[in-house]
């Protein structure tokens, strides 16, 4: 056994045992951290299959940032997942048909896929091992996809602007500071200095 | 059996059937790892010098020569105290927090380039690693204030998370400027880069290589990223996460000795961390800053270790002299000034090198 085939058990025993953890955890916060696990061990995994640039993006966008936002949200609710569980056993027969259901149709769908040989010797793009894969991403996304990408981005935009839409609220009455203008205030403008003799006054 | 004289390979250093390629990794990295946490125990005591100097006082002065000892005191002293854990705390992630911001802070320096080619592992995407090991900080902050089981730990994390993921976009962004004029994620190309093309070349004098290095065409990036730095490493005047007017010590109030040193070892090393970053992108790396006899005598790693101190110090000057910001404006800051002005950068930077055909083509792609 080589050192990568090790990793590669490593990584996917941790995976698969924490993904189990997700749903069989009982404290909510632990389960959003096994996801976390999960992420992390899913970016070894590329890592180990060459795709360095999708691996350490999975990190910085998934662990780093929205598993953040996810167990920001998880560790403010007060969720009591007793009560949820109360009808675990009750529902847990259809769970068990659903899952067999799903479980056999992808057994058929896997068994049954086949790469025809035509197909894998006329690849359309071949396999570069001069361009790290950063640059290859990075020259099939802006130049081949530049279209669908921006689309995507569009897609997301949207959805950030219409989020920001419904939650938005403009409350009157609020008092607010501007700092530009705070920044801008001068002494000249809002203070007189007065050279005052004594025993005099003003 | 091929596995394990593998492994051994790794762990010792010892080439067994031919893996000779690993001979003495091990024994860079505990150098390397040595050298940072001595450099560290200085970099503590320089912290609380300046800040006393600042203030006219004299700082920790006792234990040895100008109090030179002191940090190694202090470590005695957090080693050898009983470690309490609170009784309402969740025991397993209360210990792991502070494990995880020490371990990913340490861990970071491992794609640093202290000198050419010195750099423990040469990735091609280093500087995406250690973007990646830093926004993975915030889980030791997240963590421990949330296992703590206490309300102003929990505030801390609260805040900090928040503050950590907002500066994060403007950090990114910024790294993305200097990226485009690079061509390469890679640190020593970034650092190559700025050694073989810029404003010194320009003006036809090669040899003032400062001249060459980022700052100065990216001076408002330069800015961004100094400031951000601060924000993502919960640095004065950022430290709401700790903010022990309003929240006693923040997400470490319930941490003591050992746990509580990892805390502090762990904030510190990616301080350093993000002052090494700053010198990668902005100051040249290790090329010594005029390109003749007297400065080129002088070892790549003291060039690295003297621009990371001066990087330091503005850092260390930072805490104290600025006072502490409020919550909303360290966000309207983050989100309403950083980031336009850096994602304007961004499209102005690759304008820029897309019309004058300026920027680095010497990378291996």
């Amino acid at each position: 056994m080589t050192l990568p085939l090790f990793f590669f058990y490593v990584f996917s025993a941790i995976a698969v045992a924490s993904a189990v953890m997700v749903v069989a955890a009982r404290n909510p916060v632990h389960a959003v951290l096994f996801l976390i696990l999960v992420f992390f061990n899913a970016a070894g995994l590329f890592m180990l299959a060459g795709a360095e640039f999708l691996s350490l993006i999975l990190i910085v966008v998934y662990v780093g940032a929205v598993a953040v936002l996810f167990l920001f949200v998880v560790m403010m609710l007060d969720v009591d997942f007793a009560s949820l569980r109360s009808g675990m056993l009750q529902y847990a027969p259809i769970g068990v048909v659903v899952g067999l259901v799903l479980l056999i149709e992808l057994l058929l769908v896997a068994g049954s896929f086949v790469v025809s040989p035509e197909v894998a010797s006329a690849s359309v793009l071949p396999i570069n091992n001069g361009v790290d894969n950063t640059k290859a991403l990075g020259l099939v996304l802006y130049t081949r996809y530049v279209f669908l990408f921006q689309g995507a981005g569009a897609v997301l935009l949207v959805a950030m602007i219409g989020a920001i839409v419904l939650t938005l609220r403009h409350r009157p009455n609020v008092k607010r500071q501007d700092p530009v203008k705070q920044v801008a205030r001068r002494a000249s403008e809002t203070m007189e200095v007065v050279k005052v003799k004594s025993g005099q006054g003003l | 059996m091929d596995f394990i004289n593998s492994a051994l390979d790794y762990l010792l250093g010892i080439p067994i059937l031919g893996w000779g390629v690993h001979v003495g990794f091990v024994y860079k990295a505990l150098l390397l790892l040595v050298a940072l946490l001595v450099f560290t125990a200085f970099i503590l005591l320089a912290d609380r010098k300046i800040w006393a100097a600042v203030q006219i006082r004299r700082g920790p002065n006792v234990v040895g020569p100008f109090g030179l000892l002191q940090s190694f005191a202090d470590l005695l002293k957090f080693a050898l105290k009983e470690a309490v854990i609170p009784a309402g705390a969740d025991k397993v992630l209360f210990i792991l927090a502070p494990l995880i911001t020490a371990t990913l802070a340490l861990g970071g320096w491992a794609v640093v380039p202290v000198n050419d080619g010195w750099a423990m592992a040469d990735l091609n995407i280093g500087i995406l690693y250690i973007l990646a090991i830093s926004s993975l900080g915030v889980y030791g902050v997240i963590i421990g204030g949330w296992a703590s089981n206490s309300k102003y730990p929990f505030l801390g994390s609260l805040r900090s998370a928040a503050q950590m993921v907002s500066y994060e976009v403007s950090i990114g962004l910024v790294i993305i400027t200097v990226l485009l004029c690079v061509g390469s994620l890679n640190l020593n190309d970034i650092i190559r880069a700025q050694y073989e093309m810029g404003l010194a070349h320009m003006i036809g004098l090669p040899q003032l290589t400062f001249l060459n290095w980022f700052w100065l065409p990216l001076f408002p990036m330069f800015v961004v990223f100094y400031v951000s730095a601060l924000a993502e490493t919960n640095r004065p005047p950022f430290d709401l996460a700790e903010g022990e007017s309003e929240l006693v010590a923040g997400f470490m109030t319930e941490y003591s000795s050992t746990p509580y040193m990892l805390f502090m070892l762990g904030e510190y090393i990616s301080i350093l961390l993000m002052c090494a970053m700053t010198t990668v992108l902005f100051l040249g790396g290790w090329t010594s800053p005029i390109d003749l006899p007297p400065f080129t005598w002088i070892p790549g790693f003291i060039w690295f270790f003297l621009k990371l101190s001066m990087v330091f110090f503005m850092i260390a000057m930072a805490k104290a002299i600025v006072p502490r910001y409020r919550y909303d404006q360290l966000m309207r800051i983050g989100w309403k000034v950083f980031l336009p002005l850096s994602l304007l950068c961004v499209i102005v930077v690759a304008f820029v090198l897309q019309l004058t055909g300026w920027g680095w083509h010497g990378g291996v792609a």
